[in-house]
């Protein structure tokens, strides 16, 4: 679907996301986790979500996840595939499927990041299929 | 017997209108205060209490208040999307309880026909989970799309058996001289009809339309006064639901948490409803809730809904009689209100009369509001008869 992909919106960033996106721009996904209870979190926080600890890292996804669930958006000129990846981390996120034919998309299939450039310049992570 | 409640629903109204080219929100939402107090036989002087969410123009429900020259000692404008409405009447219920109001009069309205369709919503750029969702362009219909994809893997569930779900709303709307789509459809209507999400298709959706309705809900001492067409609020339980951090179980939705309370309260379960209203956004929105309220099994909702069960006359359990979201009315893309009223009138005796439950007692409304596939409030209420 190379030919024809939509444009991505630009993310809202808050001063609390930027590193996120630094992340992003630099080929990283990055994820937070709690130096408390030792639970990664996403999207990510200040505060962890699971005991409120402030104390949370930024440390860098390994990109490899499988897919929880998906749907085609299909009443678009350029149809695309809208996901949840469970990574490797133990966590989901929500992202879109790339570089595949949304026919062939399934829940449990292994993807691997990779990046898109949204409007505003920014560095989107998605993820692909990963081929044998 | 005579079960105990707190607060009565005393009027309810529907505005008639489905694309209101020439009435502002403000009207709207005026007109349907009218015609539940009306209906109720009270006028706006009666009402000190008023409970809106963020369809009502302005700040809260300061606008209204004024537009409408009410004098309020309570207000309380919960926004949890189209679930708002029925955690209203609960709130209602516990403020004239305590003594806080006598007459609480809640109003929804809108015009969503004047906005875009299928637009990504945007609750502003400090929302903290915007700059990751809003780059990949989850629709509405995407964020349900994707707990039905996965309710289909987990449990086998069939896009002909969510066709049922729509095609029962289309048995019911066929009888209502106001629904947006009163065309009685099949599964294979359904079916053919464009994808528009997988695996929802055009007619897994519900309708897109203008208007509004009200609700005043009143004391059992003010009800008593005005007769025996009061409605009992039996139960009420609310919830929120979201991504959990990332940890996520997309296969259930709010109604897990918010059923059991209102049926505790109401001491109750799902197989004394002889009817439920269960908003439907789209038709996994349903086959989910009536999992999650415990009407059939979890993973057996395919099931449950398949071969006419939600048709009034046909099946065991009659659902949103007036033709719902998916045919009827989807007033501002909220649709707890107009289940609450549709119960309201199955309770009276005043449902159409093909739709009409016969010796109808006792039912369930259900709101959700948000998104099942990230954050959601959900909140159900059991109501009864005036005599349940
Ligand atoms: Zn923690």
């Amino acid at each position: 679907m190379s030919q024809s992909e939509r444009s991505y919106p630009q993310p809202p960033v808050t001063v609390e996301t930027q590193p996120f996106w630094d992340g992003a721009a630099a080929g990283k996904l990055l994820l937070k986790r709690c130096r408390d209870c030792g639970e990664t979190h996403y999207y990510p926080r200040a505060l962890c979500p699971f005991c409120f600890s402030g104390e949370t890292e930024w440390y860098e996804a390994s990109g490899q996840g499988r897919i929880y669930t998906y749907s085609v958006m299909r009443r678009v000129p350029a149809p695309y595939v809208i996901a949840f990846v469970t990574l490797a981390e133990g966590v989901s996120m929500m992202t879109n499927i790339v570089d595949c034919d949304p026919d062939t998309v399934a829940i449990g299939q292994d993807v691997q990041l990779t990046f898109r450039e949204t409007e505003g310049g920014y560095a989107l992570p998605v993820f692909a299929p990963v081929t044998a | 017997m005579s079960r105990p409640s707190k607060a009565y629903i005393a009027g309810a109204y529907e505005h008639p209108t489905r694309h209101a080219v020439d009435i502002s929100v403000a009207q709207l939402h005026a007109d349907v205060a009218k015609g539940a107090l009306a209906d109720a036989g009270l006028t706006k002087d009666d009402v000190d209490g008023y409970f809106c969410a963020g369809d009502a123009p302005g700040l809260g429900g300061l606008s209204m208040a004024e537009y409408m020259g009410l004098k309020l000692r309570y207000t309380d404008t919960t926004e949890t999307g189209g679930s708002s409405y029925v955690i209203h009447l609960g709130h209602a219920a516990e403020a004239i309880a305590a003594g806080k109001c006598s007459v609480a009069l809640i109003t929804l309205a809108g015009r969503p026909k004047m906005a875009s369709a299928g637009a990504t919503r945007n609750y502003g750029d400090d929302t903290p989970d915007g700059g990751f969702e809003v780059p990949f362009s989850p629709t509405i219909v995407n964020n349900y799309a994707m707990a039905a994809m996965r309710h289909c893997h987990e449990f086998g569930t069939t896009s002909e058996q969510l066709a049922w779900v729509k095609v029962a709303a289309s048995q019911h709307a066929q009888h209502n001289k106001h629904a947006v789509r009163q065309e009685v459809v099949t599964v294979e209507d359904v079916l053919h009809s464009p994808m528009i999400a997988d695996p929802l298709h055009r007619l897994d959706c519900c309708v897109i339309s203008d208007g509004g309705g009200a609700l005043v809900v009143v004391s059992p001492e003010i009800a008593k006064s005005l007769g025996d067409r009061g409605v009992k609020l039996l139960g009420q339980g609310e919830a929120v639901k979201h991504l959990n951090g990332g940890k996520i179980d997309l296969t259930y939705t709010g109604a897990v948490f918010s059923g059991p309370k209102a049926f505790e309260e109401a001491n109750l379960t799902p197989a004394d409803m002889d009817c439920a209203m269960i908003y439907d956004s789209f038709t996994i929105t349903v086959l989910m809730t009536l999992e999650d309220l415990g009407f059939c099994e979890k993973g057996q909702g395919g099931r449950f809904v398949a071969d006419g069960n939600l048709i009034s006359g046909v099946g065991k359990l009659p659902f949103n009689t007036d033709g719902g979201g998916l045919c009827n009315n989807h007033p501002t893309n909220r649709g707890g209100m107009t289940k609450v009223i549709e119960a309201v009138r199955q309770l009276r005796g005043e449902a159409h009369p093909k739709v009409q439950v016969p010796d109808c007692t006792l039912a369930l409304a259900h709101g959700t509001g948000g998104q099942i596939g990230t954050r959601m409030g959900s909140a159900t209420v059991i109501l009864g008869r005036n005599d349940a």
